[in-house]
């Protein structure tokens, strides 16, 4: 069964006359398990198709399916158990007036869990930070810990998908890399599925299986990890964009 | 369920005792900063002073202030009556110092109706948003389109007279401009992502509202009560002067100065210390709300 599946979503603005098509009719399935990546330029909407399968945005039409139910059917709790998500900015992501404590214990609050000392704990252990961070605030944390922080409340209520909004683009390359590699290594552990949305294919081809180019609001095409490296695309922008992006890195 | 709840007070417990000393630590910041400046240490010092006189009225006043004393009556200040007298032979400045409880009551009061009402009107209106945002903020307009004194007056007049019923009044006028900068403060948070986050969490709306929107607009409301105290007491002040406030036995700062204007032009003491009295409380609320407002905005540094 497919963790998820996109059919046909697409969001207009505006009415009559001045109604613009943002994104138009993206279909795309992730399998459970499974990494997908949504690639492309800065106002492609890649961000906008996150944000709408994380329901934080409500005007679209289509269908947006959870593990084969439509998130316009599932109770919000049972949905919020199933998908969350680790925001791009880690300056912005944390309250900044709540300890790291009460960001992770008000998830298990809402929905009634049971250990929660525990819970907290393995948490921040499992993003390889030390307990003792419980009782700290996010101004005294760097922002590498604070993306960790927001990776372990994702966690917390033990989801089956993940939504990543570039992660690890607000970060020190030398921190993309530890946090890539510990996001990687969780997935690996809980079997996750990831929906990984990125500008970086760099970052995309370390992380994702699956990928998707998406252009101006459109999903040009849909390719395996494979095709990277050999860059037979058969788009000719997801070409470019191939090519672009291999010859940065041989620049770099 | 028990041994759930028993567990999150186990969690929360060195919590609080941390926040507890945060706040603490907070608040000693916040006073050394308040006295580093000399406008809002001059404040800061006034209030004071109208906090212990008001708690120490009797042993500071050296008469009852409702004592009549006719063959006493209007007498310039000197040794016995600092301040002198009123036209009933009544110490002035034994009225005075019992007149710091009436003010500080109508400001306390005054500022736990306004607050509130005026935080919970204006952070659901921002961020709910859609027609909800738009009626409330249209009441508030309706509120702030008239001038606050003539709207007490008109609560009064519909009231009847009287302390109670004059710090209803002033309540009534004095919550729209915290709504508005609530408002205004929490649509600029609720794009955050911390509120996305907290939203997939499945917090409820009444959740993010107290827990994580009221938190950050608290500073900025707090010093705009401050700053609203100080018109507070001019209204009551206003509205006492103007026979509708609290009524004449009391010894009220306004209603003193209304009974002394008649007698003002030989017995100038009469009006004189009462409205020195208000000034210098209005002016030291200004200027603690100004030192406040350097202290707690970020923004500002």
């Amino acid at each position: 069964m497919n963790a998820i599946e996109v059919r046909n979503l697409s969001i207009d603005l505006g009415f009559g006359a001045a109604k613009r098509r943002i994104l138009g009719d993206v279909s795309f399935s992730v399998e459970a398990g499974e990494s997908f990546g949504l690639v492309g330029e800065s106002g492609s909407g890649k961000s906008t198709i996150l944000r709408c399968i994380a329901q934080l945005l409500k005007a679209w039409e289509g269908d947006i399916l959870i593990a084969g139910q439509s998130v316009r059917d599932m109770p919000f709790d049972e949905y919020c158990r199933m998908v969350q998500m680790v925001f791009q900015d880690p300056y912005g992501s944390l309250h900044p007036r709540q300890s790291i404590r009460t960001a992770l214990q008000e998830p298990l609050r809402i929905h009634r869990m049971d250990r929660q000392v525990e819970r907290m704990e393995r948490a921040l252990i499992d993003v390889g930070l030390n307990p003792d961070f419980l009782s700290r605030y996010p101004h005294e944390l760097s922002g590498g810990q604070r993306q960790r922080v927001a990776i372990a409340r994702a966690l917390i209520l033990e989801p089956r998908i993940l939504l990543l909004d570039e992660p690890t683009s607000a970060l020190d390359v030398s921190v993309q890399a530890e946090v890539l590699n510990l996001l990687a290594d969780i997935r690996a552990r809980r079997n996750l599925t990831y929906l990984f949305v990125s500008h970086d294919l760099a970052v995309i081809d370390h992380m994702c299986e699956q990928l998707a180019v998406m252009q101006h609001g459109r999903l040009v095409e849909i390719m395996s990890r494979d095709v990277l490296a050999t860059g037979r695309a058969s788009d000719p922008y997801a070409r470019d964009l191939i090519q672009a992006s291999l010859e940065y890195d041989q620049a770099v | 369920m028990t041994a759930n709840l028993l567990h999150s007070q186990d969690a929360t417990m060195p919590e609080t005792r941390r926040k507890q000393s945060l706040a603490l630590r907070q608040l000693v910041s916040l006073f050394r900063e308040l006295l580093g400046s000399p406008t809002s240490a001059f404040g800061l010092v006034v209030i004071t002073i109208l906090l212990l006189t008001a708690l120490l009225a009797p042993v500071i006043a050296p008469y009852d202030p409702n004592i009549i004393n006719l063959g006493n009556a209007l007498q310039p200040p000197s040794a016995a009556h600092w301040f002198g007298t009123d036209e009933l032979g009544r110490d002035i400045l034994s009225r005075i110092v019992y007149g710091t409880r009436i003010s500080l009551t109508i400001i306390t009061i005054v500022s736990v109706i306004v607050g509130p009402i005026g935080l919970i009107v204006g952070t659901t209106a921002g961020y709910f948003g859609g027609w909800y945002d738009t009626f409330m903020m249209r009441i508030t307009d309706i509120f702030l389109s008239f001038p606050s004194l003539i709207l007490s007056l008109a609560f009064v007049a519909a009231l009847g007279a009287g302390l109670e019923n004059a710090i209803i009044a002033i309540g009534l006028t004095a919550w729209p401009p915290i709504a508005r900068l609530a408002r205004a403060e929490t649509l600029t948070f609720r794009g955050a992502d911390y509120i996305s986050a907290s939203r997939m969490q499945g917090a409820s709306a009444l959740r993010i509202i107290v827990k994580s929107i009221m938190p950050m607009c608290l500073p900025s409301v707090l010093v705009r009560v401050t700053l609203s105290m100080a018109t507070v007491i001019l209204t009551a002040a206003g509205l006492g002067f103007l026979g509708l406030g609290a009524q004449p036995p009391l010894p009220e700062w306004g209603a003193m100065i209304a009974t002394g204007r008649r007698y003002m032009l030989d017995n100038w003491w009469l009006v004189a210390f009462p409205g020195g009295a208000i000034l210098l409380v209005s002016l030291a609320f200004n200027l603690l709300g100004d030192g406040l407002r350097d202290a707690l905005d970020p923004k500002q540094r």
